[in-house]
């Protein structure tokens, strides 16, 4: 029988309740919350004057009342030094969900870390270092002396480029300006580290370099543009599961205004079902393309917007580059980028050689293209907003595709208007704050093989798992692995030494091969397993912290709370990295270099915020943040008037392009040719094999799955990794639901729970991505798309049942996802 | 019967403390039906613990863990979704209720698992007990009933 909590009553919220400003730190939407605390020896009542809501809680309340909250919004949780009762729940008055909450979010009470109730034992509370073979919690001084000494050893003996680091580029959770910006100055201005990666992908790059090269930021609307559309155009995204809210309250909103939904998926999603609930199944269009063909789709629907002349004329005449082409193809740039004419050379495509490549009837695509651009019977513009995500990012030439889909948008002049934008649908909250990365270069170093190669000595991992989230993930853990313990060799053999002597050891065992790795993050990971010395962090809300959401909403999210035992922001950790590197260094003579670590005497967070994102936005302080409540301010904050600060709600009303740095302020086309599969090895692959192996997402967990590996509300639901596969798939290799499984090919193997989904296409599996029990990264090749961006949605290999359902497994539900009404 | 909560915020005198309510609450016995009445996978509405407590009545046609009865398959289940609060319609195609708000669904056959929704805890569902003459009880529920800080107001 599925998991119950068995609560049958809840500590009321009393009228003089401590309240909190918080934003969901899970995903992009960033939804409000209220946080609410007082002490344990109290409690509010039921007679209006004695709780929060001023309503009587002795009678029944009604939908989608404020006054309710579930189990998993209450916690008892650590106040300065004092258990307090604790109560988030979503803000009714935020304008990005209007009080809902998610199944992520509407947790994220029970995924406090509390001493009281046993909520998330896993999080780490002290630093630790590998001492006589295990793991010893010690001081924070010991333990940062210790990584600036091997670092400052690592780095003088050679060079910055055998310091390799992963650090989170983005806000919420660990993110945010406070920790971006503490991190980028010590890698990037104190030192110029170049073989660094991040959280989700083998290099320091874009997700999207071909908007910005285009001159457009990949975040340029505003949330209600869904509302006010007459067309969403979803690419690669399936926002029901995992930008809910985002779906629930604007784009929902949309489809009951009468806008219509075209997705572009080669798999029906519980996104698409939805919309067919909320709009009609006549107003939905499903284009389900085969795999990784994307690129010629856009590229038809382009060709007959342009033939029928439903472009936008005047936008692009005076928006957009009218000169053929402006910049060339080469390495840097995987495409030409131009003017429209100038694109329409290669770009053009016949709806019939696209129903052919991506086969889906060519009258759909038309179809498709009407929707997006025909005009109305009264001859006005349509208006149409375009999401894109994963799907493509992560997916078959990613410059060459997302430039293709921004021409329909800069064709159809749907950019900087109402009902408009071109935009990534995003995963984290944003919050990148940092000094140049130009550096870096580009195409920058893809720093997995750097470390696969053997290079590197030293390895700074900020809150990233790579043994989840990398791809041709096999070897990489086999080889961070085999170097790590070399390193941990050493240490146990050098076990009663001086530090000098464990210090000179360490770097004996890298100069032969070995790997010092230094993981801070909030739990002990999987790949923290490999750490040397390990620290510990703590999140959103047990510090202050400010990210911006998909609509680049500006919030403070409020500290409420302790830091777990004796855990650090992250803005705070890379201070004292910094200022142990300065001190290191002095003793060793390099006093120029250890002058470079000068300027982290922070001793808040806050402290971090005004010596980066505040010196270049003035304007904008914790104070000020604060007074914004949970509507915060759309970024670029323009000023100050009246006591609130200005916003911008959606970037380039004005027609000027700006992000790829052009003086012309003119939009570039993209020059978008198809050439098959663009990552080396994915045609052999995808020869080799009968099983499509997609990677996906499930609304339950994803963006913190790391912290429900223990939650009992979760692993009843998903208690193995979950492969859907079609029924027929299922019967035709012995597997029965919930039996677990392996996917194998020349990568490596991982595995999972089979999970019957009629609606999927044969020989397709959708694996969920990230999970901490099967990497599906392990089963994905090193072969990326130019400029370094992993194609994880690529990968074939052949399935084998390994066991009958576990008795877990056995207690799933394997019903339809779609709801029947 | 008052709950936990009815004792004001503010200071207490030894004598109000001490009149204070259990540490959980007692559940009503209510009679739902009589097994006789049940027709299989056909819904019956009912309300526990109150009228103002929505749910259904399930005569699933196949023993599930937690039914009860001759077959083992009578369960019952409040309606309010656990999001926030539409009302669910049972579907008998798939032995599923379903939200109209945001589309949620709970599984009957297994405890009222949620099969995929926005909800943080799987559905309540209500304790049964059958006596010798078919008549059916309910007398417990094992979440928190949307609405409500306290099962039995
Ligand atoms: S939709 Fe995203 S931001 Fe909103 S509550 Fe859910 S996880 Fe949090
Ligand atoms: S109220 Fe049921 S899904 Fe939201």
């Amino acid at each position: 029988m599925a998991y119950k909590r068995q609560i049958d009553r809840l500590p009321i919220i009393p009228a003089d309740a401590q309240e909190f400003n918080v934003t969901c730190h899970y995903c992009i939407v960033g939804c409000g919350y209220k946080a609410y605390t007082w002490p344990m020896n109290r409690q509010g009542g039921t007679e209006p004057n004695q709780n929060k809501f001023g309503v009587d809680l002795s009678e029944q309340q009604f939908t989608e009342t404020e006054a309710w909250y579930a189990p998993s919004m209450y916690n008892v949780v650590r106040q300065n030094g004092k258990d307090v009762q604790l109560v988030v729940k979503p803000d009714v008055n935020c304008v990005v969900n209007s009080g809902l909450g998610s199944i992520r979010g509407a947790r994220m009470a029970e995924n406090r870390p509390s001493k009281v109730t046993g909520t998330q034992a896993q999080r780490l509370s002290d630093p630790m270092v590998w001492r006589n073979g295990v793991w010893q919690p010690t001081s924070w001084d010991d333990a940062l002396d210790l990584v600036a000494r091997v670092t400052a050893a690592v780095i003088t003996q050679g060079s910055e480029d055998d310091l390799v680091v992963s650090m989170f580029d983005h806000g919420g959770s660990a993110g945010g300006y406070e920790n971006t910006w503490a991190t980028g100055k010590l890698y990037f201005e104190s030192m110029k580290i170049k073989n660094a990666r991040m959280h989700n992908r083998p290099a320091y790059n874009s997700e999207v370099h071909s908007s910005r090269d285009m001159g457009l930021d990949e975040l340029n609307y505003a949330y209600e543009d869904y509302e006010l559309t007459d067309t969403i155009f979803m690419v690669g995204a399936n926002s029901m599961e995992t930008q809910t809210n985002l779906y629930l309250n604007h784009m929902v909103k949309g489809l009951q205004n009468g806008a219509r939904f075209i997705a572009v998926d080669p798999r029906r999603t519980i996104t698409i079902a939805s919309s067919e609930q909320f709009a009609g199944p006549e107003n939905v269009l499903h284009l389900a393309i085969a795999e990784g063909t994307d690129m010629v789709l856009f590229n038809a629907i382009l060709t007959h917007i342009v033939d029928n002349g439903w472009v936008d004329a005047e936008f692009i005449a005076n928006s957009t580059f009218q000169g053929g082409e402006a910049v060339a193809q080469d390495e840097a740039h995987p495409a030409a980028l131009g003017s429209l004419e100038h694109v329409m050379a290669t770009c053009r495509t016949t709806l019939d050689e696209a129903a052919e490549i991506c086969g889906v009837p060519a009258a759909d695509i038309a179809k498709a293209a009407e929707w997006i651009a025909q005009p109305k019977e009264d001859g006005s513009r349509r208006k149409c907003v375009t999401a894109y995500e994963k799907g493509i990012i992560w997916g078959n030439d990613n410059y060459r595709t997302v430039g293709a889909l921004v021409n329909i948008a800069l064709a159809t002049g749907n950019v900087g208007r109402e009902g408009g934008g071109v935009c990534r649908l995003g995963g984290h909250q944003e919050g990148y704050y940092r000094p140049s990365d130009a550096h870096v270069g580009r195409p920058a170093e893809y720093v997995d093989q750097y470390l696969i190669r053997g290079l590197g000595g030293v390895h700074h991992i900020w809150a990233c798992d790579h043994y989840k989230t990398t791809l041709n993930a096999s070897e990489y853990k086999r080889v961070h692995k085999r170097r790590s313990d070399m390193v941990k060799d050493a240490i146990d053999m050098a076990a009663g030494g001086s530090r000098a002597q464990m210090v000179e050891a360490i770097v004996s065992a890298i100069n032969a091969g070995g790997l010092f790795v230094v993981d801070v993050d909030i739990i002990h990971s999987q790949i923290g397993q490999n750490a040397h010395v390990i620290l510990p962090a703590c999140e959103a809300n047990e510090m202050n912290l400010t990210s911006m959401n998909g609509e680049r909403r500006l919030r403070l999210s409020e500290k409420y709370m302790d830091p777990f035992g004796n855990s650090r922001p992250d803005a705070l950790i890379a201070a004292g990295v910094a200022r142990n590197m300065e001190r290191v260094l002095r003793e060793m003579g390099h006093d120029a270099y250890a002058d470079q670590f000068k300027g982290y005497d922070w001793t808040t967070e806050e402290d971090s915020f005004m010596d980066g994102y505040n010196k270049g936005n003035p304007e904008v302080t914790y104070d000020r943040l604060r007074a914004m409540g949970n509507n915060g301010v759309q970024e670029p904050v323009t000023g100050f008037e009246n006591g609130a600060l200005v916003g911008t709600k959606r970037l380039y009303t004005d027609g000027v392009f700006t992000r790829h740095g052009r003086e012309d302020g003119k939009a570039l086309f993209c020059a978008a040719g198809w050439r098959g599969w663009q990552a080396p090895g994915k045609a052999r692959e995808q020869a080799a094999h009968r099983f499509w192996i997609n990677n996906v997402r499930a609304n339950i967990f994803w963006q913190n799955q790391f912290l429900d590996q223990k939650n009992d509300f979760v692993q009843d639901r998903y208690p193995h990794p979950f492969v859907e596969m079609h029924p027929d798939d299922m019967v035709d290799l012995g597997l029965n639901p919930g039996d677990l499984l392996e996917i194998v090919n020349d990568n490596g193997v991982t595995q999972g729970m089979a999970y019957p989904m009629p609606t999927l296409k044969r020989d397709t599996v959708a694996m969920v991505f990230g999970s901490p029990a099967g990497s599906q990264g392990n089963v994905v090749s090193p072969g990326v798309n130019e400029l370094v961006l992993p194609d994880y949605k690529h990968t074939w290999g052949s399935i084998r049942k390994i066991s009958d359902a576990t008795p877990a497994a056995r207690k799933v539900s394997f019903k339809s996802h779609e709801v029947v009404l | 019967m008052a709950t936990a909560g009815a004792a004001a915020a503010t200071v207490l005198t030894p004598e109000q403390a001490k009149a204070r309510a259990l540490a959980r609450v007692d559940y009503p016995a209510n009679r739902l039906a009589n097994i006789a009445d049940l027709m299989v996978n056909e819904p019956m509405d009912i309300s526990y613990p109150d009228a103002d407590s929505p749910g259904v009545l399930l005569k699933l046609g196949q023993a599930v863990e937690g039914g009860v009865g001759p077959e083992g398959d009578v369960v019952a289940f409040s309606v309010l979704c656990p999001h926030k609060g539409w009302m669910m319609s049972y579907s008998a195609a798939d032995k599923t209720l379903n939200c109209p708000g945001h589309h949620s669904r709970f599984d009957c056959e297994t405890g009222g698992q949620q099969v995929w929704g926005h909800a943080t805890s799987n559905l309540a569902q209500f304790t049964l007990r059958l006596d010798d003459s078919g008549d059916i009880y309910a007398d417990g529920v094992d979440e928190l009933i949307y609405g409500r800080l306290s099962n039995v107001l």
